[in-house]
């Protein structure tokens, strides 16, 4: 029985906290969607492995550096998101939940297999123009890619915050995923807000794309960080952006001391799924998530 | 409703600001509304009553583009209204309550009632991103017309509550601000006392005249509490299984005896007192 180790504890702490950090950028994008739109987005890790592919597509094909790169991947992903939209979900609004659900893991199918047919089955690298060298901070080694990674997120979920609580649009936005009909009656147009949100989650898609391809290289495996975003959001609340970093933060470090200190002992594994479990004891302690809004049903 | 030529503001009170005319809607075999014509007068509170499930709400949700009529017209100051949607019949200056509350739950009583101007602010999503340019003088503009409005309803003290925690008189009331915030021309109350104690229901009836008196804003309103409808109203019409049965001042519907059988029963106590 090895001796308490407070500085291994101190490491997977802070490394918990940036991974965790991330994972609340890339869940941002699907309470973006969810919170304007009531649509829960099955493709959200498919999105980011979107992005990712354009970021190291455009810097390879084009020799774009790095920030043109993460520009066009803004741009592109602004462009799906606009389109996937008008093209598929629009058609949706009104009917059952199930219908968008199924739709949406349509498209994260069609979206690993067209990102597979123009980007081919190789796995390309997002370069960030940072330095290889941690960031020393005693027993703490932090990449610098992580420390960039952490502080966009950071950024990011600040701003949406703000957005949501204190601008027109975004108070707007809150209103139409509340009830759609008295959002008309208000005069709102209620589909361009639906375009907004699915654009905005682009947005986010993009960056968290651009971070992620850069710490795990760009493939179809990319694909897989969006699953980390259901424990995300269940820990958190769906509807919730102060409820996404939280759940990431706690996603992030459960994930690190699960790998710190059960791994040596059962051969490791418990990193994958240890997040899952905890998403599974708190859904069936409080199904609303820590943060999430308790919907009061009306019969 | 022959055109009239423009009518100088006295006479303007005989303008009518709208015209439904042989309005149907059926959802499947059921006649909600019936080949029902209404005509509303430029500043006057014209009230619609009826027994349940006499098409009143169906009416109002033809009305403010919620539902498309199977056949007739509507018309809003001479526009054909008929297939506008929702967004664009608020765009014109129509502001509606609903007869279940529908306030934005999760929001405060300012923001819910900011909401209703959405209507009247100029600058587009975009540039409201630039919260501290043109968009931030806007706001403040429409936040004195919010004060004036929370001033009027006496919700000062609830400015940041969250709606969801009002007791429901106030819920009614902040419901009516946020309507009135879009600064109509022509409000549709879907029931603003229903449900409501004697007192409450007095203060509502207050408001609603209020309404009308002081920005000239003409009203129709659905309300199941007679004496409020025959107090309030400049002219009723009287549906009854999708149909309008009566029509008139509120002396002339309550002596029509189509209206009191309709309240009666077909039994027919031809010459009782109307409910």
């Amino acid at each position: 029985m090895p001796e308490f180790e407070w500085q291994f504890t101190l490491v997977l702490l802070t490394n918990g906290i940036m991974i965790g950090l991330m994972y609340a950028l890339i869940a941002l994008g699907f309470v973006l969607i969810y919170k304007a739109t009531d649509a829960i987005n099955f493709a959200q890790g498919e999105f980011v492995m979107f992005a990712g592919f354009i970021a190291a597509g455009s810097a390879e094909i084009l020799g774009a550096p790095f920030w043109l790169s993460a520009m066009f991947a803004i741009i592109g992903m602004i462009a799906l998101g606009f389109g996937l939209e008008r093209v598929v979900l629009r058609p949706l609004i009104g009917r059952p939940v199930i219908a968008v659900v199924m739709a949406t893991i349509g498209l994260a199918a069609v979206l690993r297999g067209a990102a597979t047919m123009a980007f081919g089955a190789g796995t390309r690298a997002v370069v960030m123009p940072v330095s290889d060298e941690p960031l020393e901070l005693g027993p703490v080694m932090l990449p610098p890619v992580q420390l960039v990674g952490a502080g966009v997120s950071l950024v990011f979920l600040a701003a949406f915050t703000w957005f949501f609580l204190k601008s027109r649009t975004g108070i707007a936005m809150r209103a139409v995923a509340d009830s759609q009909q008295v959002s008309m009656a208000m005069g709102i147009n209620v589909r361009r807000y639906f375009a907004l949100a699915w654009a905005m989650a682009g947005i986010v898609s993009a960056l968290g794309g651009v971070v992620w391809g850069t710490m795990l290289g760009v493939d179809n495996q990319l694909a897989l960080v969006g699953l980390k975003v259901f424990p995300v959001v269940i820990l958190g609340g769906l509807d919730s952006i102060m409820g996404a970093v939280i759940g990431g933060l706690i996603v992030g470090i459960v994930e690190n001391f699960a790998a710190g200190y059960l791994d040596p002992y059962v051969g490791g594994g418990t990193k994958d799924f240890a997040p899952y479990v905890l998403m599974i004891i708190v859904l069936m302690i409080r199904p609303e998530g820590i943060f999430g809004r308790r919907r009061i049903e009306r019969v | 409703m022959a055109p009239q030529p423009i009518t100088p503001a006295a006479d303007a009170s005989n303008e009518i600001l709208l015209a439904a005319t042989g309005v149907s809607k059926r959802f499947g075999g059921v006649r909600a509304v019936e080949d029902v014509s209404i005509a509303v007068r430029r500043g006057e509170i014209a009230s619609i009553i009826g027994p349940n499930g006499a098409g009143k709400t169906s009416l109002l949700n033809m009305i403010s583009g919620f539902y498309r009529p199977d056949s007739g017209s509507i018309t809003i100051e001479g526009v054909d209204t008929t297939r506008f949607r929702p967004a664009q019949i608020a765009a014109l200056g129509i502001a509606r309550t609903f007869q279940n509350i529908a306030l934005f739950g999760g929001m405060t009583v300012l923001d819910n009632i900011m909401l209703g101007r959405h209507v009247r602010m100029k600058s587009g999503v975009l540039s409201s991103f630039i919260y501290w340019g043109l968009a931030q003088k806007e706001e403040v503009a429409h936040r004195e017309r919010v004060e004036e409005l929370i001033d009027f309803l006496e919700l000062q003290d609830l400015r940041k509550q969250p709606t969801s925690a009002l007791a429901y008189g106030l819920r009614k009331r902040v419901e009516l601000a946020r309507a009135l915030a879009l600064d109509p021309k022509l409000l549709l109350l879907d029931e603003p006392m229903g449900g409501m104690n004697q007192e409450e229901k007095e203060d509502m009836a207050r408001y609603v005249i209020d309404v009308n008196e002081q920005w000239g804003t003409t009203i129709i309103l659905i309300e199941h509490d007679m004496a409020v409808v025959m107090d309030i109203s400049d002219r009723v019409a009287v549906l009854d299984r999708g149909r309008k049965i009566a029509e008139g001042t509120p002396a002339e519907v309550q002596r029509n005896p189509a209206v009191i059988r309709a309240y009666l029963g077909a039994g027919g106590e031809g010459r009782g007192q109307a409910a």
